[in-house]
């Protein structure tokens, strides 16, 4: 038998009207096939633990996400042009939707918590990856899929946050896409065309708006559909990176698999509630986030004349921000602010590689020794270091500890295929542990 | 062309400088008082509304400070008569770009924008330092200089209230060279009391968000109870 | 087996807790979404009480005023005009008002009004939401029939309306024209929107 996407029998009716109606249905829709073969009849391992949990978390805030967006978009107005008092559109908009819409200021505080609580959720899940080894053979695709969703959730929330068009919005739209301009020859071109003007303009915020309502979320759907069902083609990996389907009962039931449905759905629902506990504590109680979620400069409106004394982007990109600023070396002729953009791009895109880049015979931490340890724990500190600079104002002594962490950081990724290898491993089992 | 774009580049660079690193007196009030915030209100619309609007407020929403529909029209509204409209600056803009230099910013949700990284709170202890740290100064063509925000554009619009104070650069403290209508304690409580209306301002909703916020994690706390004892049975099955 | 029972009665009794509890969990998250449809202070101002000025409203003529983005007409009805009222009564779907939601109850008298000669009526058609227009000619002479005594005619689906704005029986609106809450805060002037003032 299969994972997924097997030959379930088709629905018989026992005769009653919804029995008959199901029957119809399932003759013509694959629902049974569909319930069965990802849920009541997918085999996932039994020993998930609190790390399996941010899987269907992400998948709980992309609901939240569109949900609260297809509201908010029913009062924001994209609109950089000056209101009656002085105040652009775009931004009077949001503090209508704060003030005069009823019950807006909870859905608009929902969205704004929910886009942090992505990264939150999304980094966790790709640090499960990272330790279990879930990108390995045959998980490829799964994980390559993943690093789509992350690089579309990046550009989706790049584009939302200019949307309230404030301070920060502004501004951080600008030098995100004077970047571009780093580029050799194409450059300046290149960001006039993302604009769509001379500097970042209502054309720019409606290009913005169309990307992050209609264009980005189309793609995001569409990759997480695909990450699940190759996920679900291969079964999932566990925290002891073995594979359950070597050992099957006479029914070909991997002996260590127990159906998604009731196990996983039932324990995701604790998962999820005591998400919703710490999403609602920070959004009833801090909306803010301390000034990380909801940047206090963003509550002044663009000005397009006056730059904030301090401009960062929002928490969750600023490791790779801080990268960018730690190149600051000319090479072949092209300068630092070239070279920051491509190891920014490459911070990101190196995690694709992470399944050809991981040369240990075993996948999961459990049974890999101190180097992988030392290794990985240096890499997170790394990526927190770099996530904190990133928040500061540039300073001498801020830009030589990036500029140590982003070699470590690259370090990390490159030498992998050496360090993976030369660790000592302890015995895997053959049946998973508790 | 070209040189446009330079320019650009380096836009960021240029960062204007607001406000000085000064240490902030700590505002001491609370937007639950409600007394406190009618007195604000009645500040705010006497003495900040000549030049700034709170554009994003409605007289209406005052009514959540414990006023009547009538005590808002009698008291609070001098530029407009519906109670349901915008808090709008009765002044032109462009006119007073033409005086000011600079259009005077709209306060609705300027105790926000204050705000620190770390600390979204400190908006309140810089408008209640701000607002009490105003100094003569000739050379400024206002004849007033701040503490909080050096070269400040706008001039001391509650001297009558405070007083004239001097700045002693021996000892870098101010005096009160010509006292005003009110004491000095007099003087901390009401501008207490416009920052607090003015915290209130920049999120009416925040004390009902909070009181709303109690009642969601208990319910939470209740429908985990039942999530998990429902795990539980669930996982009996599984050894 | 006995025991398996149990088990599964017990499992039940969770599921229905908890299907129950997060349901309304569910409904309650559903309160800010739907809310959030409903018009907003913005549309709440814009709605606010209009006040008119009828000093200049002749006998026999009409005036369109805008409340909540409707129509609203005044009609300083001439005495000729009230006495087609009683007689075409038998003509009318609900000719004594009886439909509660169409006026308030100081409007559902003969004439649908405070003071006997003044309709203060929302022009838009009980029946698809078309404002009707005035043929205030009696006979043929405004394109009506022959036995036409002066009211209105809504051009998307030929309802017809009396000087009082109640519908004529077997047509397409189901109710007379709605009467909006309003009071005179003098002779002269009409509050519309509103019974009472600062109510």
């Amino acid at each position: 038998m299969t994972m997924a996407g097997g030959n379930f029998e088709k629905y018989k009716s026992d005769g009653s009207l919804a029995g008959n109606v199901l029957e119809w249905v399932d003759a013509r829709f694959p629902a049974t096939s569909m319930w069965k073969g990802h849920l009541s009849e997918y085999y996932a391992p039994k020993n998930f633990n609190f790390w399996y949990f941010f899987g269907s978390l992400a998948l709980l805030v992309l609901v939240i996400q569109i949900v609260t967006g297809i509201f908010l978009v029913m009062h924001y107005k994209p609109d950089a042009s000056l209101n009656a008092a002085g105040v652009p559109v775009a931004f009077a908009s949001v503090e209508y939707i704060m003030r005069d819409v009823p019950g807006g200021w909870l859905i608009r505080y929902m969205h704004s918590t929910g886009a942090s609580a992505f990264f939150i959720v999304v980094y966790l899940h790709m640090f499960r990856g990272l330790i279990y080894g879930s990108y390995r053979k045959p998980r490829e695709l799964t994980w390559l899929f993943g690093v789509g969703i992350f690089l579309v959730l990046m550009g989706e929330a790049f584009f939302g946050y200019l949307l309230p068009w404030g301070q920060m919005s502004y501004w951080g739209a600008q030098v995100i896409v004077n970047l571009f301009g780093a580029i050799p020859v194409v450059g300046n071109d290149l960001s006039i065309l993302i604009r769509g003007d001379f500097v970042v303009g209502d054309a720019t915020l409606n290009r913005f708006f169309s990307f992050h309502v209609i264009a980005f979320p189309l793609v995001l759907i569409g990759l997480v559909a695909a990450h699940i069902l190759a996920l679900h083609e291969t079964g999932s990996n566990n925290p002891d990176g073995i594979d359950i389907k070597e050992k099957k009962d006479e029914k070909g039931i991997p002996l260590d698999g127990i159906p998604f449905h009731p196990y996983y759905t039932v324990k995701d629902i604790v998962g999820v509630v005591v998400f919703l506990m710490a999403f609602s504590a920070i959004m009833f109680f801090a909306p803010e986030g301390g000034g990380l979620f909801l940047e206090t400069p963003n509550f002044y409106p663009a000005d397009p004349l006056k730059t904030p004394p301090h401009i960062a982007p929002v928490w969750y990109f600023t490791p790779y921000y801080s990268i960018l600023r730690a190149i600051v070396w000319n090479f072949f002729g092209l300068d630092a602010k070239f070279w920051g953009v491509v190891a920014m791009g490459a911070s990101v895109v190196i995690f694709a590689f992470l399944p050809w880049l991981d040369r240990s015979p075993v996948r999961s931490i459990r049974y890999r020794g101190p180097i992988t340890k030392v290794m990985i724990t240096l890499f997170v500190i790394c990526f927190l270091i770099l996530g904190y600079l990133g928040t500061q104002s540039p300073s001498a002594m801020g830009e030589l500890i990036s500029q140590i962490c982003t070699v470590f950081y690259f370090g990390f990724f490159l030498a992998m295929p050496w360090w993976s290898r030369m660790d000592k491993f302890k015995p895997v089992p053959e049946r998973v542990t508790k | 062309m070209k040189k446009f774009l330079i320019a650009l580049l380096f836009a960021p660079v240029l960062a204007f400088a607001a406000g000085a690193n000064v240490p902030l007196d700590k505002w001491p009030g609370s937007v639950s008082d409600k007394a406190a915030l009618q007195n604000g209100a009645k500040l705010f619309v006497n003495y900040c509304m000549n030049c700034h609007g709170a554009s994003y407020m409605r007289y209406k929403n005052l009514m959540d400070l414990g006023l009547t529909e009538q005590q808002v029209k009698e008291n609070l509204m001098f530029t407009s008569d519906k109670i349901g409209d915008l808090m709008m600056v009765a002044a032109r803009h462009d006119e007073q770009k033409l005086w000011f230099g600079a259009m005077p910013p709209d306060l609705t949700i300027i105790a926000r924008a204050r705000g620190e990284l770390g600390n979204p709170g400190a908006g309140a202890d810089w408008l209640y330092t701000y607002l009490r740290t105003f100094y003569q100064d000739e050379k400024r063509p206002t004849g007033w200089n701040n503490v909080a925000f050096e070269a400040v554009g706008m001039p001391h619009v509650l001297w009558e209230l405070q007083g004239t104070q001097v700045m002693n650069h021996e000892t870098h403290k101010l005096e009160l060279a010509v006292p005003g209508k009110m004491s000095p304690a007099e003087f901390d409580k009401a501008v207490s009391d416009l920052v607090g209306f003015m915290v209130w301002m920049g999120e009416p909703q925040q004390e009902y968000r909070k009181t709303l916020g109690i009642f969601v994690l208990a319910f939470l706390a209740l429908l985990f109870v039942v999530a998990y004892a429902l795990k539980k049975e669930y996982w009996k099955d599984i050894h | 087996m006995s025991n398996q029972g149990k088990v599964d009665c017990g499992r039940r009794r969770l599921v229905v807790a908890t299907a129950a509890v997060g349901g309304v969990g569910a409904v309650a998250a559903l309160v800010p979404f739907v809310s959030s449809l409903l018009p907003s202070e913005r549309a709440k101002a814009a709605g606010a009480p209009v006040e008119v000025d009828i000093s200049k409203l002749e006998a026999g003529q009409m005036m369109t005023v805008e409340w909540r983005g409707k129509p609203v007409w005044i009609i300083n009805r001439t005495p000729e005009m009230l006495e087609t009222l009683p007689k075409l009564a038998d003509q009318m779907a609900d000719p004594n008002s009886e439909v509660k939601s169409q006026q308030p109850d100081y409007a559902a008298n003969p004439t649908r009004s405070i003071k006997e000669n003044l309709l203060v009526v929302v022009g838009i058609c009980t029946h698809l939401g078309c404002s009707p227009t005035s043929k205030f000619k009696a006979g043929a002479e405004e394109g009506m029939a022959g036995d036409w005594l002066g009211g209105f005619l809504c051009p998307c689906h030929g309802s017809t309306f009396d000087f009082a704005g109640r519908v004529f029986k077997a047509k397409p609106a189901p109710t007379n024209l709605e009467v909006p809450p309003h009071v005179y805060l003098a002779d002269t002037r009409i509050l519309i929107g509103e019974d009472k003032k600062g109510a």
